[in-house]
This record gives structure tokens, C-alpha cells and sequence, in this order.
């Protein structure tokens, strides 16, 4: 029973660092039909902001108020840079998808081999908080803080983000735009601000995946953000492509089938059954769990 | 005393995917009343209305002049136009099926200027009854009617149309064709319809177009009683003109 209990939640924690990328990713795409090979940059930027400003940034450090001053900083590096990212190079791209993949896909190359040039290949040890190198009892199972910390930061961010969508204009912006961002046009909105909007939004969860998730798994490498982006994709595909709640639930599904697999299978399996489940979810179901709806 | 056109189209082209389908299409909205578009299936009505009001696709261009008042249209993007007073009610309605009638209608709201909900409500009630609902589960008739609500919260110069009985029922057709005579006597509607009772009700000048160009410019009346011009033109029957 302690070790399902254990694999639940630890398979929470990673479904939470899923959701962190997938959320911001798939309302890219959903609104403004970009490709975001990227995206994985901004989680590793912002994973080496925090890591910096922990060490550097006065106030900022690796515990307490100063822990989250470093994460505050990281978010804010990340968003500023997808911010950029979108006004720069994606905005004279829009509807050049072979263009916008070259970009992104070649952004996301060579700001790895920056941050390799700049603080070396190998992993570096993460400056974190002590009580996240703790673990939690909960009904006998000795659960990492460090996944505890991403779930409540998934949470938090799932009802912010939803709670954006359903009460702000924006909010209704993004998701008249997901379902045809033509007529949002037509009505007189100008929906390109829309478009940094959501690349905004996901540059900053995902730079706060990059922080927390480096705070779980104790390290901080340049390659990080790649290898999470590759779920990251296959949960907004299983999600819907444009609904937050439908990456959450497929964040889960994810999360939960590779842990247990992982754990009573093989290990390795639990990756190969998160493509089986891609797969049968695009034979049955192709526009994903919830379909192409910013859901609010 | 010549009367100044609302809108003014002058050589209008537009190739899509390498098809040239306007060529050179000129014609002139008067300032007041109901002008239709009409032409038989695939000449370019829709895609008049579209590139007039800035959605030629990406894979497109167009070229020529199209002017409303002093302000000159095919070089501005599409929300710029729609702020300018150019409303636009497209084919098959495209409301937003995931949201609900009110929020439908807060997004059509624009900064600056305060809403007509009072106009909206006045001329149709039942989108203030079901301003909670979902606008996808809506009837092809109510989603017309948010489509056009939509466009009537805001002051406009000029709306653009497009085939607003397209599938609905007989009834809900004659609805609509109230509802565009009564908007009518207060902005200027230049329209696509294929159904020639509602044209005979609602328009006043047509023109005719065929294989991307202008064929027939006039009083639309006098083109729905030349039955042979009529059928020439639009391809219909005499029975058709004469319903």
C-alpha cells in the first residue's frame, strides 16, 4: 500500500512538472498555431536564472524568502525571454510553419549549446531549500518535498491560469481565438497581443518547471528542458491541443502510467507505454481528451 | 446632387493559391439601404466580402482600391478595419460555439465606446433569455441572430453580410430578413444572399457578379423583374424570381 501511495504521488510530482511545460505549450498552439520547439529554452533559462540568482542576486539565495526571491527571478527571466522570443522571431513568421519550426527548433539548439558554452555540459548541483531535501509521511509512504512543492505548484498555477481564462477579457480572448482566431479579427481585436500573451504565460510556467523540477531532481543541466519537452508534447496531443484542463488530466495520465511501469515493469517501459498511449488516444480519439477548447 | 458611395471597390483582384479569382471587380455601395452581391455558385461573392474587409488568406493576394470614405482599406489589417466602423457578419455565422451568448457578446464589445445592448436586446430578446447558454448549442436561427448581434453592439459605417439564411428554416429566414430591413434604415448593408425573396425584399441596388468580374450593376427590383436577365445571370428558374 506505502509503495502505490508512493508511486501516486511521486507520479503526481512528475505529472505536475509535465503540466508546468505542456500548459504554456499547448496554448501556444492552440491560439496561435506555433510549434514551440523552444519552449524547452525557456525552462532551462529560467532553471539557470534561478540557479544564478541564488548564488549571486542580493536578497536571493538557497533557502527561505531568499529561495523564492531566486525562483521569482528565474520566472521573470523566463518570461522575458519568450516575450522576446515571440516579438522577435516568431511575429514576422506567423502562418510560415516550416519557417517557425527551422526557428525554434534551431533556437532551441543553439541556446543548449550557450548554456553549455556558458556554464559547461555536466550537470551542476541546485541550490535548494532544506526542507525540500526532506521527505513527508503521508499513510506510510515517505514522499520527496521536492514533489510535493511541484504538485502544489501545478495546482496553483492550473487555477490561476483558469481562473485567467474565465474572468479576464484576455482570458476571453484566448479562447474565442482558439477556436477561430479569424473571427477574433473580425471582431476588432487585435489578437497578435494575445499571441505574446500566451507565449508570456508559458514562458513562465515553464521557467518555473525549470526551477522546481531542478529543485526535485537536486541538478541543473542544459539539456534538462529537451528531455522534458519531448512529454511535454505528447501530453498536449493526448490533452487536446489549445485545453489547459485537458493537459492536466493527460499530464496525470502520463505521469502515473510511467511511474507505476517504470516501477513494476522495467525500466524504460513506462516511456514506451506513454507512446502506446499516444497512440491509441490519436486512433480513437484525434483532437485529444478535451478537444481544441482553451477550457475555462 | 450625386450622393458619395459608403464604399468604393475600384479593380479589385484577388488570386488565391494561384487562382485568379476576382479580376477586376468595381462597384459602389450607396450610402443608404440593402446593395447584394449576387452571382451563381464559386464567382467570388464571399471572397469580395473577405478581402474588402482584410481576410484574403495568407496563401492570397489582393490588389486594387477599396476606399471607405477617405480611407483607403486593402493596405490595413482586419481589426484596424472593424474599429473604423466595417462590420462584418460572415457565412455559416462562426460564433463561438465554446462560449456562451454573453460572452459571445462581451467579446464584440470595443474600447471606447459604450456597448448598444439596449439596440441588441430590442431586436433580439431571446439572446438576453439565453445570454448563459453555450452559443454551439443554439439553433441555426438564434446562432444568425447572435452573428448579427454581435455587430449591432457596436456603431458601424457599414456591415458586410454574408449569406445570412444560408440553411435556416422558411420562418426563421422571414425573421432575418426583418431584422436586416430594420438594420437597414440605420447603416448601410451591402449583402450576399442566393435567396431572391429575401433580395426582393431587402435590396435596392445589386450587382451581378460572374466568373470573378462584374457582370450587371443596377436596381436590383428592375433585375428581379427581367426574368430572362435574371436567369441568364443567376441561373434560376422563373419560379425562383418570382416567389
Amino acid at each position: 500500500m506505502d509503495t502505490v501511495i508512493l508511486l501516486t504521488l511521486t507520479g503526481l510530482g512528475l505529472a505536475a512538472l509535465y503540466f508546468l511545460v505542456a500548459s504554456g505549450l499547448s496554448l501556444v498552439f492552440g491560439l496561435a498555431d506555433v510549434l514551440n520547439f523552444a519552449h524547452g529554452l525557456f525552462l532551462g533559462f529560467g532553471a539557470y536564472a534561478t540557479w544564478w540568482a541564488a548564488g549571486n542576486l542580493p536578497g536571493a539565495g538557497s533557502d527561505g524568502f531568499g529561495f523564492v526571491v531566486a525562483v521569482a527571478f528565474g520566472v521573470a527571466a523566463g518570461t522575458l525571454m519568450a516575450v522576446l522570443v515571440e516579438l522577435v522571431l516568431i511575429r514576422p513568421l506567423y502562418s510560415r510553419t516550416i519557417e517557425q519550426v527551422l526557428v525554434t527548433v534551431g533556437l532551441s539548439l543553439a541556446g543548449v549549446a550557450l548554456l553549455q558554452a556558458t556554464w559547461g555540459a555536466d550537470a551542476r548541483p541546485f541550490p535548494r531549500p532544506e526542507w525540500t531535501r526532506q521527505v513527508t509521511t503521508i499513510l506510510g509512504a515517505q514522499v520527496p518535498n521536492g514533489g510535493l512543492l511541484l504538485i502544489v505548484a501545478a495546482a496553483l498555477v492550473l487555477g490561476a491560469i483558469l481562473a485567467f481564462l474565465r474572468w479576464t477579457r484576455y482570458g476571453l480572448i484566448i479562447r474565442a481565438g482558439v477556436e477561430n482566431r479569424e473571427m477574433v479579427t473580425a471582431l476588432g481585436i487585435d489578437v497578435r497581443k494575445a499571441f505574446t500573451l500566451v507565449f508570456a504565460i508559458g514562458g513562465a510556467a515553464a521557467a518555473l518547471a525549470g526551477a522546481l523540477g531542478s529543485v526535485y531532481f537536486g541538478t541543473v543541466s542544459p539539456q534538462q528542458g529537451g528531455s522534458l519537452l519531448i512529454f511535454a508534447f505528447i501530453v498536449v496531443v493526448i490533452g487536446g491541443m489549445g485545453s489547459v484542463v485537458g493537459s492536466a488530466y493527460a499530464a496525470v495520465a502520463v505521469g502515473l502510467l510511467q511511474q507505476f511501469v517504470n516501477y513494476y515493469g522495467t525500466s524504460g517501459l513506462g516511456d514506451i507505454c506513454v507512446v502506446a498511449l499516444l497512440a491509441v488516444v490519436l486512433l480513437l480519439r484525434p483532437q485529444g481528451i478535451a478537444g481544441k477548447v482553451a477550457t475555462a | 446632387m450625386t450622393v458619395e458611395p459608403v464604399l468604393t471597390v475600384e479593380d479589385l483582384s484577388v488570386r488565391i493559391a494561384g487562382l485568379h479569382i476576382l479580376q477586376g471587380v468595381s462597384f459602389t455601395v450607396a450610402p443608404t439601404g440593402v446593395t447584394v452581391l449576387l452571382g451563381r455558385n464559386g464567382v467570388g461573392k464571399t471572397t469580395t466580402l473577405r478581402a474588402v474587409v482584410g481576410l484574403t488568406p495568407r496563401n492570397g493576394e489582393a490588389g486594387g482600391t477599396v476606399r471607405m470614405g477617405g480611407q483607403t482599406l486593402l493596405s490595413q489589417p482586419t481589426h484596424r478595419l472593424v474599429r473604423g466602423g466595417l462590420g462584418y457578419v460572415p457565412e455559416d455565422r462562426c460564433v463561438f460555439a465554446g462560449l456562451t451568448v454573453a460572452e459571445n457578446l462581451r467579446l464584440a464589445e470595443r474600447r471606447g465606446s459604450t456597448p448598444a445592448y439596449d439596440r441588441v436586446f430590442a431586436l433580439f430578446p431571446e439572446l438576453d433569455r439565453r445570454a448563459r447558454q453555450r452559443a454551439g448549442s443554439l439553433s441555426g436561427g438564434q446562432q444568425q441572430m447572435l452573428a448579427i448581434g454581435r455587430v449591432l453592439l457596436n456603431d458601424n459605417r457599414l456591415l458586410l453580410v454574408d449569406e445570412p439564411t444560408k440553411g435556416l428554416a422558411p420562418k426563421v429566414v422571414t425573421e432575418v430578413a426583418e431584422v436586416l430591413e430594420r438594420v437597414a434604415e440605420a447603416v448601410p448593408v451591402l449583402l450576399v444572399e442566393q435567396n431572391l425573396a429575401v433580395v426582393r425584399r431587402l435590396a435596392r441596388d445589386a450587382v451581378v457578379l460572374a466568373a470573378g468580374k462584374v457582370a450587371w450593376t443596377g436596381d436590383a427590383q428592375e433585375l428581379l423583374r427581367e426574368t430572362e436577365l435574371t436567369r441568364s445571370l443567376l441561373g434560376v428558374g422563373s419560379a425562383e424570381v418570382h416567389h
